[in-house]
């Protein structure tokens, strides 16, 4: 524990060890016009910079720690959903070909093309899930954490 | 009968390609006279101003490359189902993008995946470790496009032979160095909007015209297309693929490529916010399934609509690549109306390669004057300005890079180069982004292992694969491989993916535990990474002031 990046919350950020060679608090110290992160547009040239003892604070907040919990609920197992259909596909495909090419009653439209296709459907309906998700459980929680953030400098 | 001679007017075709130049350089130099060019944030990331649809119509047109469009149609047409396979990959790997990658890297980043990935690590060798696997990535995409552009043209434009080319790819290049330099990140972002809407809407109306010859029934498409080419196994699996294992390995890089290749993790820096990012996402999953599920009528069409079927198709030059526009040709039934048609969509094939050399371009020039420039030799205390000199400068390199090696390349496998690629992207880059993204103790020395042994692995792989070399013990030279004549391949894979994407994460995983630390190695920067990649705070514009 004798890096700089390890001090306690509260105490000075000016007393960062300047021999650090993360650039970091190097671009920190560029002009406005070359802020570190975001100030992508020139609204960003006026935001106050927030202390990184703050992030520490907020991370170990119970508002924080249920947004997290949110997010990987929903995107890990989602992830791996996904992958194991993929996967299942490309294997059927490849080791159970009397299986992908009965007919299904569509025509020349096997099973195999069949399950492609709701590879695609399955493809829009995650999108969909994810941003029905996103919108209703992570958005609103994320806000108030960004304001607290954000406004807690001014 | 010769396909090539009877089909299309090379005057019209360059007329039309010529077009879209004027059309396009015009609307760039609109678009960016006002912005201040000499900013970073401008010529990176076009300041950030665009808006998720805008973006995600320029994420679809720098993915849809020459390879998507003219090689997918042309899969499908020679191997039936087994091409429909491809699609499936390349779109199903937007998930991953969406899901895991995309708005994290928004809130964390500002220029290049080196942001993310050094944000919490020593930042020098992870910049630079991040920085050559771009470049690595970037390089080998880039020689695919060159090359494509190279092989069309003996199609599109009747110039046949060897000289006609190289002059052709020494344009392409030209042109592309043209239109980063003038346009910076606005300006190949509205060539890359442009160009998806002409690709999406020419392939959408073609398929609306094979789909309206069949009685709007695919059944009766792919029906014809087995009865023509007396083909009847062509809808059921095995013809292009015949090793399962093969087919895996090719399958994991296609998957998990995408959310790693950096022109594309780029294109979230391009939005103002991670919401907007999630739209991008979002309208890109929308446009480029819609476009897979355009290429598979358009494959199937080819083969049953162009006259003497895929036989005819493979004797063109550019062989399955030229299924797309010989449909164009033969679908308003050849002559006049055949050229016309046929022309726009070569046309729209060439937009296709422009708006991606160039979106390659901008990503590689920032990685090298961003990361390796200004972050691991100025220290990160570069003039902004500078840092864009340099990006200038390096276009310029890449640029003369590309053609030099377009040229080199011309006679390459074009889907080979594309699946290397996204082997390198899967197996360096995607495992250092998840594990820097979501999980804590991961440190430099993992994301170094990890980011240098994908990248070793993928590489030396390859070398060894029978893309490159016949197989060892093999009794005659094989003939797809790039040097026929030789024999040193001992890996039995074209694509390293099977092996290279484990390696890239154990490497990752076992880097990090080697360290025996317990906890994070920044835990202030881990924090404020966590923090910010979850709420975006400090990373948009700002609320309430």
């Amino acid at each position: 524990m004798t890096s700089s990046h390890e001090q306690k919350p509260g105490s000075s950020p000016s007393t960062h060890d300047q021999a650090d060679l993360h650039t970091y608090d190097a671009e920190r110290k560029l002009p406005a016009s070359h802020n570190p992160l975001p100030a992508l547009n020139d609204v960003g040239a006026q935001r106050p910079a927030i202390a990184e003892e703050a992030f520490m604070e907020v991370r170990e907040s119970p508002e924080f720690v249920e947004l997290r919990r949110r997010f990987r609920a929903f995107a890990f197992p989602m992830t791996a959903a996904f992958l194991i259909w993929y996967f299942a596909y490309v294997l059927l495909s490849v080791f159970a070909k009397a299986f992908m090419v009965q007919n299904i009653g569509l025509g020349n439209l096997n099973m195999g093309h069949a399950l492609g296709l709701l590879q695609f459907a399955t493809t829009f309906l995650i999108t969909w899930l994810y941003l029905r998700h996103m919108t209703k459980n992570i958005d609103p929680l994320a806000r108030d954490l960004r304001a607290k953030l954000e406004g807690g400098n001014k | 009968m010769n396909l090539l001679e009877s089909m299309g007017v090379p005057v019209l075709n360059i007329g039309i390609f010529a077009a879209f130049v004027v059309i396009t350089m015009f609307v760039i130099i609109r678009v960016t006279s006002g912005s201040n060019k000499k900013s970073a944030s401008s010529f990176y990331t076009g300041g950030a101003q665009f808006s998720g649809t805008q973006n995600g119509f320029a994420i679809a047109g720098d993915y849809l490359s020459a390879a998507s469009f003219l090689g997918i149609v042309g899969a499908i047409a020679t191997a039936g189902y087994d091409g429909l396979l491809y699609s499936i990959g390349f779109l199903v790997a937007w998930l991953v993008a969406l899901l895991l990658v995309a708005e994290p890297l928004r809130n964390t980043g500002k220029y290049t995946m080196a942001d993310v990935l050094s944000f919490r690590m020593e930042n020098r060798p992870v910049r630079l470790a991040a920085a050559i696997s771009t470049l690595i990535i970037s390089f080998f995409y880039l020689l695919a496009q060159m090359a494509g552009a190279g092989g069309l043209v003996s199609l599109l434009l009747g110039l046949d032979g060897e000289l006609a080319q190289n002059i052709v790819i020494v344009i392409v290049g030209l042109l592309m160095i043209g239109y980063v330099l003038i346009g910076g990140m606005k300006g190949t972002t509205w060539v890359q909007m442009i160009k998806a809407v002409l690709l999406i809407t020419g392939a959408g109306i073609m398929t609306v015209w094979v789909l309206a010859k069949f009685g709007f029934n695919l059944s009766s498409v792919m029906q014809q297309a087995m009865d023509a080419n007396k083909a009847p196994k062509m809808i059921e699996p095995g013809i292009k693929y015949t090793d399962p294992i093969a087919f895996l390995s090719l399958s994991i890089a296609l998957v998990l490529g995408t959310a790693g290749l950096p022109h594309v993790l780029m294109r979230f820096y391009t939005v103002p916010t991670a919401k907007e990012a999630r739209k991008s996402v979002t309208w890109a999953i929308g446009l480029i399934g819609a476009f897979y599920l355009f290429t598979l009528v358009l494959g199937y069409g080819a083969a049953a609509i162009v006259t003497g079927g895929v036989t005819a198709i493979k004797k063109l030059p550019g062989g399955a690549n030229a299924s797309a526009p010989a449909l164009a040709f033969n679908l308003p039934g050849g002559g006049t109306g055949g050229s016309i048609f046929l022309a726009v969509i070569a046309g729209v094939a060439f937009a296709t390669i422009l708006a991606v050399v160039a979106g390659l371009t901008i990503t590689a020039s920032a990685s090298f004057s961003h990361d390796i420039y200004n972050s691991v030799l100025k220290g990160g205390k570069a003039d902004p300005a500078d840092e864009v000199r340099i990006a200038r400068i390096t276009v310029l390199v890449i640029g003369a890079l590309a053609i030099f090696g377009g040229i080199f390349a011309k006679s390459m496998n074009i889907a080979f180069l594309v699946a290397l690629a996204f082997a390198v992207a899967a197996s360096a880059n995607l495992p250092s982004i998840l594990f820097s993204l979501y999980w804590r103790r991961f440190n430099t020395r993992g994301s170094i292992w990890s980011i240098y042994g994908g990248l070793i692995s993928a590489i030396v792989l390859i070398v060894f694969s029978p893309a490159v070399s016949t197989p060892l013990g093999s009794a005659k030279p094989l003939a797809s491989a790039m040097f026929p004549g030789a024999s040193f391949a001992w890996f039995p894979y074209d694509n390293p993916a099977i092996v290279s994407v484990p390696v890239g994460f154990l490497l990752g995983i076992l880097g990090t535990l080697s360290t025996g630390k317990k906890e994070s190695e920044y835990p202030m920067k881990q924090a404020e990474m966590e923090v910010r990649s979850m709420t975006g705070a400090g990373a948009e514009g700002s609320i309430a002031h």
